[in-house]
């Protein structure tokens, strides 16, 4: 595949990166990668790397944009109230590069169709608002063997963590189970400060973009933890549990299952 | 043995908003137990009802969660780093 002379124009910036170069442009634009939830996590994410060049974006959202969403989700515009999350992210996206491919999925991901999903895209963004979903992803992609980038957010608090299948702890070995409903707020219980799903979100593209380009240090076996009101980053060790029930030793989840119990919460609108 | 315990936001009511708070104990049943004397009900909040940390909730003496050393028997030191990391799922929805 050769750059055409438009693309070499508009990703100048990056291609002179001795560690990206053509070759590194090239490795972006065949990338494909599903980034679930076009929220406050998805939408830093989701336009990064479509302004970078990641040649196939998956976005997964069953949602509408709300007026209560402009506040961090910076995919979406007032005109867009109303609207499909992901009509409106694709619309934004493909109006920053038309250069890719943005594959709308207006569904929530259950576990009879995330493997279905997941199969076509070579990594998957979690940017999603609840545990139940979190775990099914988790699961989905140790599972199918897809590189996981994980964020979480809370407050002022933001936890990060790349999962790589069979090399690396995967969510469930840094947190075996998810807390039962109702014990961990979420956000539209207890708040976000916008600025940090940006900082989450955009740490999650980083991530994919060194994954696709094979530069760097990822953040696999290590989980990142930001407090906004420190302006602190802080890194813990995360070793690979061989009591893990996904991707331990002796699996006890070797097929998806719904964590509905999980899901009161969700009942009442999403975080 | 002196300490020094990180508070995840969550729990800082409990700490009277102190997001950082000197702790002692041989090892962390010991820490848990000073802390629970000075915040009390912040115990119930880390462990169950057998006293085992919880599942959805790490203990990291400087960078190691204590789930891959010995638990609650973890030994500490002075000038530890000691925090605690509950999950979070919110994705900004």
């Amino acid at each position: 595949m050769e750059l055409r002379e438009d693309q070499i124009e508009r990703y100048s910036r990056q291609i002179i990166l001795p560690e990206l170069g053509g070759e590194g442009q090239e490795k972006l634009l065949n990338a494909s990668i599903l980034v679930i939830g076009a929220g406050g996590l998805g939408s830093p994410c989701a336009l990064y790397l479509a302004s970078a060049g990641v040649g196939k974006i998956g976005i997964v959202d069953s949602d509408r944009v709300e007026l209560n969403n402009l506040q961090r989700q910076i995919l979406h515009s007032i005109k867009d109230v109303g609207r499909a999350k992901v009509e409106s992210a694709k619309d934004r996206l493909s109006g920053i590069n038309d250069d890719v491919e943005i594959v709308p999925y207006n569904i929530r991901v259950n576990s009879e169709n995330i493997l279905d999903i997941i199969k076509d895209y070579d990594g998957v963004v979690d940017g999603s608002d609840n545990f139940p979903t979190r775990y099914l992803v988790n699961d989905a992609c140790v599972l199918s063997r897809k590189q996981l980038f994980h964020g979480g957010i809370l407050r002022f608090d933001g936890q990060a963590i790349t999962i790589l299948p069979g090399t690396s702890a995967c969510y469930r070995c840094l947190f075996p189970e998810p807390p039962p409903p109702g014990v961990i707020p979420s956000c539209q219980e207890a708040g976000i400060l916008g600025a940090v799903a940006g900082i989450i979100g955009t740490i999650q593209a980083n991530e994919v973009l060194k994954c696709i380009l094979g530069i760097g240090d990822l953040l696999a076996g290590k989980l990142l933890i930001f407090n906004a009101l420190d302006s602190s980053f802080r890194q813990v060790k995360v070793p690979q549990d061989p009591k893990c029930p996904v991707c331990g030793e002796n699996p006890t989840v070797t097929k998806l299952i719904d964590y509905e119990e999980f899901c009161s919460l969700r009942k009442n609108k999403e975080g | 043995m002196q300490a020094t315990l990180k508070v995840p936001t969550p729990l800082q009511k409990l700490t009277k908003n102190q997001a950082e708070v000197k702790v002692s104990g041989a090892n962390i049943r010991e820490l848990i137990e000073d802390l629970e004397k000075r915040f009390p009900g912040i115990k119930e909040r880390i462990c169950d009802e057998t006293g085992k940390i919880r599942r959805f909730i790490n203990i990291y003496v400087n960078e190691e969660d204590v789930r891959f050393l010995q638990q609650e028997e973890t030994p500490l030191k002075d000038g530890d780093e000691i925090s605690i990391i509950p999950a979070i799922a919110g994705g900004g929805h």
